[in-house]
């Protein structure tokens, strides 16, 4: 099969199972309840994509290959194709997108299971899937951005999924505003560009770049950062993604870690060319990554819903990708995409899998009788799972592990490498990656803390939740705990495609250098000054020590103190834990400075004014009428002869004149 | 094959059928007299669409009429026509006839009779106005539109539909009185100029009249605010507001789906071409309404607690993007302007519909009312869904074809302040986004508070009939607008080198425009032929661009 | 004794102002009447008179004419005053004044 056909099937299969579970369910109800069906459906049409992705994979394309379709808008001379374009990133992308796609779609199957809407959520999913391969798949800004919005609205209405609680649908829309206001700078990144280079077409696009000035660059790579923040969460727009967190759980899995929030970082290696030429723009890019990735991990630490604190987590582990962006790391901030997508999407779906467990316990204390409350997603009532989803358990243990950095997990490769870069930026002889670096260090340390505490406070411990002797949680079935396994291992295994440097000495190169940047489009800084060996190897011992020992320290104090282990650590921060615990206050800021004005203005400023100024105008210029005809009228007298005496006197003041 | 006249058979026939409704019986003869009538216009009118020459997209095509309206002393014809921009508003006017006439079916229930011969009429108007090539037809036509809305508005609309009809008559009327006077100007000047001293208002004549820069300015305002009013631009909007929400859904949909593309159809068609230097003067002041028009329409929009007020002060910011295309002079942002003009039809018309018929089911608008109703009609908000988005520019969707051709040609645009502008217009994508799915969130979900709205019923037939070829072209146009745009492109295109060799050309002497892109040779070989030739009867009326091009090259 | 032109003129003149006065100041409907068709018959007047002065007999033609309508003039006038009698109990014009703004 040709990559054109290839392609073209890759992108329509999941808008076709979109259809199919969407738009007929809707129109014959009766098909709404075969969920065997729906599934299969909504699974093979992300599944067949993937295995084609796997064959396109083993054909190489180390040389882009464009595949066109048809001219999608064209007015004078600015002209947009749909057209795809398949490289090494593009590829890797879509092969984690379809992979971890399939798994969570299988996974569903179980998740959702019974839900009225087991359809919709599958159209949805389905939907997503397309819009994501068109985001990833693009070969230029515009198809991009119609992936991009597309995902978005995908998001939206996965959170708002269940909404017939306020709470959800409010959620959905506060992360499709947020989302466009980053998709407005997106836009203006784009309209600078079409002035500019009269094309939105990746190479179009990298080939004129360099014919505009500093400071244009500078605005067009700024703004599409920007972008970037909104899509992936990173201050000052990353306040939606915890919110979304009131979607079904295989949303969150899928969309809000895995896969669309990665969206931001993917259009950076895409552009990566464009933003290497804007040095300034990329220590403002590196800074803020750092400084999301410890405020959000310090926020996780005092959170309490599992799915929250995973929430934080992915905005964190996002904050660290884009620190390798910024210091010019692209590949290996597409490294940390793909491993973060295994075992982040593990511990979501782990989560899911506790949830679902915690679901069932709820049901029965409900049938018991219990009237208090209950919410299955707090940790606080969870402790001890592990005795009843011991599968659950190992695998949420081996993504933790992971997700701290272990030695030889998928996430000590990756976050290493992204340590490393930055220290070798720094040593570079750009003063801000040091900064960069040692928050990176901090932030890894309190990752491996707080992910432990999620992981102890859940599965170790005494069970927490009412009546824990009589009623339990039971393991999930296998199309729950099947994915959870296939990505456990992955998580395990999936560093090994990025050694560092290090390995070069025993003759094992780095695949996804070679992968991405070697041989691909991914652009890099080419380093002048190379750290030594000597250093390196002490660099990676700082990195397990740092993993080994957050999670060693998490693990103990937990292990003792249990539930009891928050309330020593809100003593030791006082107020500041206060702030991490509230999300330091951000929602409320912006609420203050930016949502209330707006609103507060509209309703009671403007809308008054429009009615009372600019229509009372109008209507003033319609009583002044009203008022000089009333004037004018007394001349309508009603007595004929008056008339009569007018036309008189007019008569004789003609003849006068006339006369005259 | 030329079908003979077919353009004044797709003006006229709708009156003919007012004339059938008139002397139909019982109601329901009425209606079905009515659907069918609209419902051939629209097959009918489809010929247009098949049988335009792409080619030839920037002539005259169809051409029908053309002889003398009242006396040899005046150039007055009757003349109809269409190139790429009227083949898309004809196309839209046509297609929303059938679906007014099926949303009315339940809800006019009084004065049956009155209401679809208004309605046949007023189609009648609006095919006319997108269709005359000659001002003083044009104005015959902008006006016949008026009436019969202000029928709709007075006898079947709200609580306060006196209020609301006498002030859009009103309104509406002491701007295109000033335009009536400005085209008498306009015709005695151009007639001493160009016709050998005969008033004439035939269009073409017109264009190549060169007005006098001292004057243009005026004229050029005396149309503008005629169509300004229409449009309406703010702060000429606030006629709006009041006329949607009193007007029955049928009155609505017309008005927001075509009454006010007159608006930006006629500065397209006659302002820029007539008075290229004022308008390129008044560019930026334009451009600065239309922003703000966008930014305040959406803000006040956001803050409106009921639903069909909230959709036609939408419609004050949605057509501050077409303002802003057109006042750009850029193609792509003309081209994105007509293109949008169409999407506002189908959206926005499809907004009305879709409150109309929440109307019919809880008789009320206020959003407070509603809420969590998706679980009762899930058809509705599917389509309320993907209207909304529509409305809000989401890729894949008509809307964003529009806005983002706009937005990009104006960014682009040569006249100084149009980048900021454009920039700050663009927050309109965030405000669009707000405002829509408030509305949604609001209406459709969260828990149902009302008993009633549990037992709700869900779209019937009649309504999905009514939804359905709306909601295709929504999607169509999103994914696929290349054979709209291309359509409209000569023309546009056409009307842009126009504007632009007038404005080059030094005041008050004879233009002379770029040679490029001109056709050898009108006549084309074989095939079917459906421009207006030459011939003797109709040579006055008939002087396409291009040739018009090489006359003002003497 | 020969009647000059000037005297018939100047009857016909004298005639028409009272007319004139009469529609203007008088207030009973068919008082103004009466003063309409004194109006009309100063024209007659003149009419005749130039007629005869200048041997040209198409004046007088136009007399007949002038005579019928103020016959049918009258006729329809007093039906009028006689509906609105009928109506308001007055002949008044003072009190008649449905125009009045």
């Amino acid at each position: 099969m040709g990559a054109d056909r290839a392609i073209l099937l890759i992108v329509l299969l999941p808008a076709a199972g979109a259809v199919l579970n969407g738009l007929l369910p809707l129109f014959w109800p009766q098909l709404r309840r075969s969920e065997a069906l729906i599934g299969t459906i909504g699974t093979a049409v992300i599944a067949v994509p993937f295995v084609l992705a796997v064959t396109l994979f083993l054909q190489g394309f180390s040389e882009p290959e464009v595949v066109p379709f048809y001219t999608w808008m064209g007015a004078g001379d600015f002209s947009v194709s749909v057209a795809y374009r398949i490289d090494h990133l593009s590829l890797i992308m879509t092969l984690v997108v379809t992979g971890v796609g399939a798994l969570i779609h299988l996974y569903s199957i179980g998740y959702m299971h019974g839900d009225r809407s087991f359809w919709k959520f599958f159209a949805y999913l389905n939907l997503f899937i397309f819009m994501m391969l068109n985001l990833v798949l693009a070969d230029n800004l515009l198809v991009l951005f119609l992936g991009w919005e597309g995902v978005g609205l995908c998001s939206y209405l996965l959170i708002g999924f269940w909404y017939e609680d306020f709470k959800n649908s409010a959620a959905a829309t506060k992360a499709f505003v947020m989302n466009r206001i980053g998709d407005f700078a997106f836009l203006l990144a784009m309209f600078i560009l079409v002035r500019e280079v009269g094309s939105l077409s990746f190479s179009a696009i990298f080939a004129g770049a360099d014919q505009m000035s500093a400071g244009t660059l500078n605005a067009v790579v700024l703004l599409l950062f920007i972008g970037a923040t909104g899509k992936s969460a990173q201050i000052p727009l990353f306040t939606w993604l915890p919110d979304a967190m009131a979607g079904p759980t295989p949303v969150s899995a899928l969309i809000h870690a895995a896969t669309m929030v990665t969206s931001g970082l993917y259009l950076l290696a895409r552009m990566s060319s464009v933003v290497l030429m804007a040095p300034a723009v990329m220590a403002a890019i590196a800074v803020t990554g750092a400084v999301t990735a410890l405020v959000a991990a310090t926020i996780a630490i005092a959170q309490t819903d599992i799915k929250r604190v995973l929430a934080y987590s992915t905005v964190s582990q996002l904050g660290f990708m884009f620190m390798a962006s910024g210091v010019g790391a692209f590949f290996v901030a597409i490294f940390h995409v793909v491993t973060h997508a295994f075992f982040k999407a593990c511990l979501f779906l782990g989560s899911g899998s506790v949830i679902h467990g915690m679901h069932h316990v709820e049901r029965k204390l409900r049938h018991e009788g219990y009237n208090g409350a209950f919410d299955p997603q707090d940790m606080r009532t969870m402790g001890g799972l592990k005795r009843f989803m011991p599968q659950t358990r190992l695998t949420y243990m081996i993504a933790t592990l992971a997700i701290s950095g272990i030695p030889l997990t998928a996430g000590f490769f990756s976050k290493d490498e992204i340590l490393f870069k930055a220290f070798e930026f720094g040593y570079d002889g750009h003063a801000f990656a040091w900064f960069v670096w040692a928050v990176g260090i901090g932030t890894a340390l309190l990752t491996a803390f707080y992910m432990t505490r999620s992981y102890m406070l859940t599965f170790e411990g005494t069970s927490r939740w009412p009546r824990a002797a009589a009623v339990h949680p039971h393991e999930s079935p296998w199309t729950i705990t099947g994915p959870l396994m296939v990505l456990a291992s992955l998580s395990l295994a999936g560093g090994f495609i990025g050694l560092p440097k290090l390995a070069e000495k025993l003759g094992l190169s780095n695949w996804i250098h070679s992968y991405l940047a070697s041989h691909g489009p991914v652009a890099e800084i080419a380093a002048t000054a190379h750290v030594s060996t000597g250093m390196e190897i002490g660099l990676i011992l700082l990195g397990s020590l740092v993993a080994v020992g957050g999670v060693w320290w998490a693990w103990r104090f937990f292990a003792r103190h249990e539930l009891a282990g928050d309330g020593h650590i809100r003593v030791r921060f006082g107020g500041l834990y206060r702030w991490w615990k509230r999300s330091y206050f951000w929602d409320e800021f912006y609420g203050k400075v930016a949502v209330k004005p707006v609103i507060d203005g509209a309703e009671k400023a403007l809308a008054p004014l429009d009615s009372a100024v600019v229509d009372g105008l109008v209507n003033a210029v319609a009583r002044m009428a009203l008022r000089t005809s009333s004037m004018v009228r007394h001349l309508q007298t009603g007595v004929v002869q008056a008339y009569a005496l007018a036309i008189v006197l007019g008569v004789v003041v003609l003849i006068a004149l006339m006369a005259g | 094959m030329q079908v003979p006249d077919i353009l004044s058979i797709v003006t006229f026939l709708p009156l003919v059928g007012a004339l059938l409704t008139m002397a139909a019986r019982s109601d329901q003869a009425i209606r079905v007299t009515a659907l069918a009538v609209t419902t051939a216009t629209f097959l009918i009118s489809v010929l247009l669409w098949t049988g335009f020459s792409v080619a030839d997209a920037a002539e005259l095509q169809f051409v029908s009429g053309g002889f003398n309206l009242i006396s040899e002393a005046y150039d007055i014809r009757y003349l109809l026509g269409i190139d790429g921009i009227s083949l898309l508003l004809v196309l839209l006017t046509t297609l929303l006839g059938p679906i007014v006439v099926l949303s009315s079916w339940k809800y006019i229930d009084r004065h049956v009779k009155g209401y679809y011969t208004l309605l046949l009429i007023l189609q009648t108007g609006m095919t006319g106005v997108f269709c005359a090539f000659d001002v003083v037809l044009f104005y015959v036509f902008f006006e016949l539109t008026l009436i019969p809305m202000y029928f709709l508005i007075g006898i079947w609309g709200g609580e306060e539909r006196i209020y609301a009809a006498v002030k859009f008559v009103i309104y509406t009327m002491a701007g295109s009185l000033l335009m009536l006077v400005a085209i008498l100007y306009l015709g005695h000047a151009a007639g001493q100029a160009v016709n050998d001293g005969l008033f004439t208002t035939d269009y073409f004549k017109l264009v190549e009249y060169n007005v006098p820069i001292s004057t243009q300015t005026w004229l050029f305002v005396l149309f503008a605010l005629a169509f300004a009013i229409k449009v309406p631009m703010f702060p000429f909007h606030t006629w709006l507001p009041d006329a949607h929400v009193q007007a029955p859904t049928g009155g609505s949909v017309i008005l927001a789906g075509v009454l006010l593309k007159m608006g930006t159809y006629g500065l397209v068609r006659f302002c820029l071409p007539f008075f290229p230097h004022a308008a390129a003067e008044q560019a930026v002041l334009f451009g600065t309404l239309a922003v703000i028009g966008i930014i305040y329409g959406a803000l006040v929009s956001r803050a409106q607690p009921d639903a069909k007020k909230l959709v036609a002060y939408s419609s004050v910011s949605h057509l501050g993007f077409v303002v802003l295309g057109i006042f750009a002079f850029t193609l792509t942002s003309l081209q994105g302007a007509v293109i949008q003009m169409i999407n506002h039809g189908l959206s926005t018309g499809a907004l009305f519909l879709l409150v109309g018929m929440l109307y019919e089911r809880r008789h009320t608008r206020r959003m407070a009312d509603f809420g969590g109703i998706a679980r009762s009609v899930p058809l509705l908000t599917f389509f309320m869904v993907l209207t909304a988005l529509a409305s809000a520019g989401l890729p894949g969707l008509n809307g964003f074809v529009g806005e983002f051709l706009i937005l990009v040609g104006s960014f682009g645009s040569s006249i100084p302040g149009m980048t900021v502008l454009t920039a700050f217009a663009t927050t309109g994508v965030i405000l669009a986004a707000i405002y829509l799915l408030w509305m949604l969130s609001r209406i459709f979900f969260g828990p149902v508070r009302n008993e009633e709205n549990q037992t709700m019923p869900d779209l019937n037939r009649r309504e999905l009939i009514i939804l359905v070829p709306l909601a295709a072209l929504m999607i169509l146009m999103g994914v696929m607008p290349q054979p709209f745009l291309e359509r409209s492109e000569p023309a546009t295109a056409q009307l842009l080198e126009l504007v632009q060799a007038k404005q080059s050309a030094a005041p008050d002497e004879p233009s002379r425009p770029s040679q490029k892109n001109m056709p050898d040779d009108p006549v084309r070989e074989g095939g079917f032929e459906v421009r207006a030739e030459p011939d003797t009867s109709q040579t006055q009326g008939m002087i396409p661009y291009a040739s018009m091009l090489q006359a003002m090259d003497h | 004794m020969e009647v000059a032109l000037s005297w018939y003129l100047t009857l016909s003149a004298v005639l028409f102002v009272i007319g004139v006065a009469g529609v203007l100041f008088r207030s009973n409907l068919i008082v103004i009447l009466m003063s309409v068709e004194l109006m009309l018959n100063a024209a007659n007047v003149a009419l005749v008179a130039l007629s005869q002065s200048m041997g040209e007999v198409s004046g007088q033609v136009l007399v007949f004419f002038v005579m019928s309508v103020a016959a049918a003039e009258a006729a329809i006038g007093l039906a009028i005053v006689i509906a609105i009698f009928r109506n308001k109990l007055t002949v008044d014009i003072n009190n008649i004044n449905l125009f009045k703004w």
